[in-house]
């Protein structure tokens, strides 16, 4: 498989975005993802559910700009 | 013939170092070597970059071998025995032999290199700087610091890890001690050049198969680059995932990542000389000593203490922590083959 290094950039700029433009309210809430369903002892290692919610958080707030936390609407 | 070399010789102080090896007779032609201009950074603590005039240098040779070198000197032979600055001092006793006609003497060309080394250095700061922020170069040259016996034992040790016994990284005073005093440490001067000596096997491997043409090397090389940034990537990805608390730095799975280009070359280059069968048995052979190699090397970085020393640890994290060393070891074979496979039809 002759990769190169543009397909690599090309990869990594494509994930990201589709980490970015996961949407919150409509999709990670439901599917139990939301950003405040990170719960979690605070003297126990975080999890690893815990750990994909961060990152994706983070490469959120880093590609959008957003600067409020957002809340999964209440049932 | 001297007078027209000056002002060539005055353009090329920008190098860092200049190699000039006459024989003093006026039919011997004059080579001017360039060496390597390097835009590295050195720290404030090290000693201060000068360039080298051509004045300085056949004035004073013992002081232009000591001041020329812009690395910190990590070999244990005392810098004026190195070969590499027997040129320096071949060109100190011949310089003795030069008419009386020196550059101090035509105030034009004098103007010119002083012109030339304030903005050659005023450059060279101004590289240095920015690409200290990318490329954390003092941290690579503790990884290169090493000597024969370290990469013969670390060969051997790659494609036999069966009676080695001690593992662990020996520290001095909180810093690992450099790769050439202890075998077990990381380097990169092994993965580097089994990358390049793989690069070129594999040139040669299509070439038997009548398929080479020069684009192909460059195809293989950016194609086995991209899977081992794509394997560290995982690995670091991995390692967040499961937040395990080690020093394994970046450039250390790095390392530990091209030391399968060892097993890669040897199996390949068996295949070319005996056969398919040979290339099988060989890569089979390294295959396992990989991934013995890289499962003894990860026990004692990633798994807890305990687990470490082969006691039975229940428990999810740790079990974790033991899949993913597997993981990471069982990823080497697979890697090794796939990069080879189709280079040994």
């Amino acid at each position: 498989m002759a990769f190169t290094l543009y397909s690599l950039h090309h990869t990594a700029v494509l994930c990201t975005n589709a980490i970015a433009v996961l949407h919150e309210e409509r999709f990670l809430c439901k599917i139990g993802w939301g950003a405040d369903q990170r719960v979690g002892g605070f003297g126990d290692d975080p999890r690893i559910k815990a750990q994909v919610l961060n990152l994706i958080r983070s490469v959120r707030t880093v590609m959008r700009g957003q600067k409020s936390v957002f809340l999964c609407p209440q049932k | 013939m001297n007078d027209s070399n000056f002002p060539l010789c005055s353009l090329l102080t920008y190098s860092k170092k200049l190699h000039l090896s006459t024989l003093g007779s006026p039919e011997a032609t004059t080579t001017i070597e360039l060496v390597q201009m390097d835009y590295t950074a050195t720290q404030s603590g090290f000693r201060q970059r000068k360039l080298q005039p051509n004045m300085r240098q056949r004035n004073s040779s013992m002081d232009g071998s000591e001041g020329s070198q812009l690395f910190e000197d990590t070999s244990r032979a005392a810098p004026g025995t190195q070969a590499g600055y027997s040129s320096n001092q071949q060109a100190g006793p011949q310089a003795a032999g030069f008419p009386g006609q020196s550059i101090l003497s035509d105030p034009m060309s004098n103007l010119a290199m002083a012109y030339g080394s304030s903005l050659a250095s005023q450059g060279r700061e101004m590289v240095d700087k920015n690409l200290d922020r990318f490329l954390p170069i003092s941290k690579l040259k503790y990884y290169f610091a090493v000597d024969t016996v370290y990469v013969g034992k670390k060969l051997g040790l790659l494609v036999f890890p069966y009676m080695h016994e001690n593992w662990e990284v020996s520290y001095q005073q909180d810093t690992p001690v450099a790769p050439r005093f202890d075998v077990n440490a990381p380097d990169l001067y092994i993965p580097s050049m089994s990358f390049i000596t793989y690069v070129l096997v594999a040139g040669l491997a299509l070439g038997t198969q009548n398929k080479f043409s020069p684009e192909l090397l460059g195809v293989q090389a950016s194609s086995a680059l991209v899977w081992l940034i794509m394997e560290v990537l995982a690995v670091l990805l991995s390692l967040y995932l499961v937040t395990v608390n080690t020093d394994l730095t970046t450039i250390d799975l790095l390392a530990f990542s091209g030391y399968k280009y060892v097993g890669m070359i040897i199996g390949v280059v068996a295949g070319l000389m005996f056969g398919r069968p040979a290339y099988y048995l060989s890569l089979l052979w390294c295959c396992a000593a990989i991934f013995v190699f890289m499962i003894r090397t990860l026990r004692l970085k990633l798994l807890s203490e305990a687990a470490a020393e082969g006691r039975l640890v229940r428990g999810t994290r740790n079990q974790l922590r033991m899949y993913l060393t597997m993981s990471i070891a069982a990823a080497q074979p697979i890697f090794m083959y796939w990069l080879t496979y189709h280079l040994v039809r």
